[in-house]
């Protein structure tokens, strides 16, 4: 056999002397082969590409939301504008309504004028003033509201710059742009410039970004993610409380105790139709039923928490159903040797070995949750809101935000700096969805059994 | 006592209920274990089961049908006069709602009293300028026919209020006194409390039939009122869609769903190719090494939320088509368009195709590509001749669940393809599909009774049926495929 290589090769190779040199035909057929080898790799390269594309950009256009532009100042607590007939009583003080602190904080850009090196020829201290967020004098008037004692002395304050000015310290403004904006003059960013200098305006982290409730329209500087952490929190709260005994049950008696008839087919027929229902059609049935029918409140996370609810249910039960069925047989058929009842061998034995795997689902199934936003938007979760949630259990029905609806809500505005911002909140959300993975990978590395 | 309340109420009661129980199992056999039939914690829990099972069920049962009985007795006390011109009376009901509570509000905080409010009637004093003051808005000025509704509403909620705290109280009470009275050394309490655990793990397994049901039934019957309102003929055949707040609005699915599926076949032809060459290349040709890093990292891809592909296509991918080629080659000027949805979509997909087709990839047995190497065949030549053949069923099912993925898609489109219904070829033309408008007709401003926002129902049922199909037909198509090698 070994030799009738070496003599009469048949077909098209019969001319040929040496078998290191390829034919046409096999040429193409190899040339076919490394073809098909690049197509491989280069759809490989092209996903990972669109990986890295899409984090870089949310990277690139959000790590800015996280500092934040701030102006110290030296501000006079004037009582003839705070307190006029000086009683130091706290509800005549609240009478002076925002409007009465904007002339103190522009006294104070007068202050800066008068130090060296500081001041821009047609920049009065009143257009200067205009550096401030609107957040400003509002945050100014909270404070005193809250310490009235410090009325007639001088504090140092730290205010929010503007968006603009903070935008310019972000790329996001230029001297050309500031010529054709009427919410910011170069004049200004000249001045902010040699404050800079100064030391007056810094860029610095911004806590105020992560604790902040939203802000309107035109102050994006004040806008913070507080009340839409807040509200995801209290929903996957609701939907930890609801899916993992749900689904855990729903599992058991699938696995374990149900006939195998028809009625059992429809179940689970149902469960993987469910859990590849668009998640909108999820939304349309919290509206019906859950506030139009039962008359829940609207932007409640108690109600987004049951959406969400039913929405991650199929994903808890098959994978609770996977661990469950991972537990060998054995370990029933000891049990039940042993006297123990069928309930018993399950609650005892059974459920427990399976705990690692459930966890790992539910985490999971809570990660999903946690990034939804169509079926959100569905059930008034859209709305501006201020005001944080009460603490539970009155908080579930208080309205709230939802971190990713927020990101969406930001991204409908037409300011500029709320792209910035948006993109800064889905940092903040894949922060945390890396963290309930990392979770779920370390639980079932820890814990996880093989038999 | 509010809801909350009963229940812990009802729970205290319940578990009170398991420690006595269990106490008198034990004092039944003066301590000796031995001569009960069960352990003694099972006495404890059929007395905890019996007397917060009925007890719960009945308060929840309770407080899903308390709105709807009291809307009809009340909406009998408001005549048609009460109903604005153009209104309707589901807003004069929430109008209702918003006056009691505001009642409500008004007693808490000393505004009102009791005996006040028995004689106070809408026709003497202003009770919108009453009810702004305790931070209650009501849109328009409150008839007396309403105002009687908003108390009665008001009294009859009260008054189920305490029946319903009388009745899940005396339900707990009631069931542990029961269960108490059956203990006795012969008691076989843990079959009983074991046929229990089973019902309520039953009761668990409906939830999932429930939730379809309650989909199915919300959607057909808002769908319904839609049709009795718009002609079920023009919203199928129709080709415009243009709703108006006024009326009279044009309200064809036509453009949606030609938008819809514009954007799922752009997404598909990109996702489909790469999908599948990653699944083949991570089976046939990757070492173990490469394969453990590239897949984790492919499927990262699948975990991202889609709001966050949302905005990759608002402030990245948009932009950059719109820049370098639709302005370039004149083909548009909207950053948001079909290609761009499409494009991000198929990002989202890779995944979802990848790691479906490497699965039925891998069920091809080992022999089959054995045979093929054997007759000389190169690997290339295995995989398209012999391979891929043999995983076609399995495959075509994953397109299918990619593509239905696709249609119901809703933040990628909602912020990468646009708000205008067209039926244009252009792929750098902004489109709308289903889902973009299902959010934006319920999330407007109209009233929820008028075909402009009911109409979201009916294209939530025609996305639902799409969807629901294109799922059977796909875990049929792989279910008889599973088949041929088991």
């Amino acid at each position: 056999m070994t030799d009738a290589t070496s003599s009469n090769v048949p077909g098209e190779r019969s001319g040929k002397t040496s078998l290191y040199a390829q034919d046409a035909r096999t040429k193409r057929r190899n040339a076919a082969e490394a073809r098909f080898r690049a197509y491989g790799i280069a759809a490989i390269v092209v996903a990972i590409l669109a990986l890295i594309g899409l984090v870089s950009s949310i990277l690139y256009n959000g790590s800015s939301a996280f500092r934040q532009t701030f102006i110290t100042m030296d501000i006079y607590l004037d009582p003839a504008k705070l307190d006029k007939d000086g009683s130091g009583d706290i509800e005549k003080i609240a009478k002076v309504s925002t409007f009465g602190y904007a002339p103190l904080i522009a006294k104070a850009f007068e202050a800066e004028f008068e130090k060296p090196g500081i001041g821009v020829e047609g920049l009065t201290a009143k257009k200067a003033a205009k550096m401030i967020s609107k957040e400003g004098p509002a945050d100014l008037r909270r404070f005193v509201l809250a310490n009235p004692d410090k009325i007639g002395e001088t504090v140092t304050f730290k205010f929010l710059a503007s968006g603009r000015i903070d935008g310019y310290y972000k790329g996001r403004v230029t001297a050309e742009t500031a010529k054709l904006d009427k919410n910011v003059s170069p004049e200004q960013l000249l001045l902010a410039d040699q404050l800079k200098e100064a030391g007056v305006l810094k860029t610095t982290f911004n806590f105020g970004f992560l604790t902040n409730a939203d802000a309107s329209e035109n102050r994006p500087e004040a806008a913070g993610l507080g009340v839409a952490i807040l509200g995801s929190f209290y929903m996957m709260l609701v939907v930890l409380c609801l899916t993992l005994p749900i689904g855990v049950a729903a599992s058991i008696y699938l696995e374990e105790f149900a006939p195998k008839n028809w009625i059992t087919d429809i179940v689970e027929v149902n469960i993987s139709n469910l859990a590849a229902v668009p998640s909108i059609v999820f939304g349309i049935l919290g509206l019906a039923i859950f506030i139009n029918f039962m008359g829940l409140p609207q932007s409640a996370p108690i109600v987004g928490g049951l959406v969400l609810t039913l929405m991650t249910l199929p994903t808890i039960i098959i994978a609770t159903r996977a661990s469950l069925k991972a537990v060998p047989p054995s370990i029933r058929d000891a049990a039940l040797g042993v006297g123990a009842s069928k309930m018993q061998a399950v609650f005892h034995h059974v459920l427990p070995l399976a705990a690692p795997g459930i966890l790992t689902g539910t985490i999971i199934g809570l990660a999903q949750a946690l990034g939804e936003t169509a079926p959100l938007l569905l059930i008034g979760m859209v709305a501006f809101v201020r005001e944080y949630p009460a603490g539970p259990p009155e908080g579930f029905f208080d309205p709230a935000a939802a971190l990713p609806v927020q990101v969406y809500n930001w991204t409908q505005r037409a300011d500029p700096a709320f792209v910035e911002r948006a993109s800064g909140a889905i940092i903040v959300l894949l922060v945390f969805l890396l963290a309930m993975n990392a979770i779920a990978i370390i639980l079932r590395r820890r814990f996880e059994r093989r038999w | 006592m509010s809801a909350g309340l009963v229940i812990l109420a009802v729970i205290a009661i319940a578990i009170g209920g398991f420690f006595i129980g269990r106490s008198r199992a034990l004092g039944s056999v003066q301590g000796d274990v031995r001569k009960l039939h069960s352990l003694p914690n099972y006495y404890g829990q059929t007395v905890f089961l019996f007397s917060a099972v009925p007890a719960l069920l009945v308060t929840f049962a309770w407080l899903l049908l308390q709105p709807l009985y009291v809307e009809s007795q009340v909406s009998g006390m408001i005549t048609a006069a009460d109903v604005p011109e153009g209104g309707s009376m589901s807003l004069v009901l929430a109008d209702v709602r918003r006056i009691s509570s505001g009642l409500d509000i008004a007693i808490t905080s000393g505004a009102l009293t009791e005996d006040q409010l028995a004689t106070m009637s809408a026709d003497e004093t202003d009770v919108r300028a009453q009810l702004a003051e305790v931070g209650i808005a009501v849109a328009s000025e409150v008839r007396q026919n309403v105002f009687a509704a908003a108390k009665e509403y008001r009294d009859i909620n009260a008054g189920l209020k305490i029946t319903l705290t009388i009745v899940a109280l005396v339900l707990a009470l009631g069931g542990a006194v029961y269960a108490m009275s059956r203990i006795t050394p012969d008691f076989r309490a843990r079959n009983v409390a074991e046929m229990a655990i089973k019902a309520l793990l039953i009761l668990s397994s409906t939830v999932a039939i429930l939730t379809t049901i309650g989909i199915v039934f919300s959607l057909l019957f808002e769908t319904s009122n839609f049709f009795r309102m718009y002609p079920a003929k023009d919203f199928f055949l129709s080709l415009t869609w243009n709703p108006q707040f006024t009326g009279g609005s044009d309200l064809g699915i036509a453009p949606l769903l030609w938008g819809t599926l514009y954007v799922s076949f752009v997404a598909l032809v990109f996702a489909v190719p790469i999908g599948l060459l990653v699944a083949v290349f991570l089976s046939e040709y990757a070492s173990k090494r490469v394969r453990s890093l590239i897949k984790p990292a492919i499927e990262i891809l699948a975990g991202i939320p889609t709001i966050v592909y949302g905005l990759f296509a608002l402030i990245t991918i948009g932009p950059l088509l719109r820049d370098y080629f639709a302005q370039p080659l004149g083909l548009g000027t909207s950053s948001s368009s079909v290609l761009t949805a499409g494009l991000v979509m198929g990002i989202m997909l890779i995944p979802f195709v990848s790691s479906l087709s490497d699965d039925v990839i891998n069920a091809v047995p080992q022999s089959m590509r054995d045979g093929s190497y054997g007759l000389g065949a190169t690997q290339s030549e295995t995989v398209k001749q012999v391979i891929l053949p043999a995983a076609l069923p399995g495959i075509v099912g994953a397109v299918l669940l990619a593509a239905s993925r696709a249609i119901g898609e809703t933040m990628i489109v909602v912020m990468g393809a646009g708000a205008a219904a067209k039926l244009s070829l252009n792929p750098f033309e902004a489109m709308t599909t289903i889902t973009v408008k299902i959010v934006s007709q319920l999330t407007g401003d109209t009233e929820f009774a008028s075909p402009e926002t009911l109409v979201a129902f009916a294209l939530g049922l025609s996305l639902f049926v799409v969807t629901l199909g294109l799922n059977v037909l796909a875990l049929y198509i792989v279910r008889k495929y599973r088949e041929q090698y088991e």
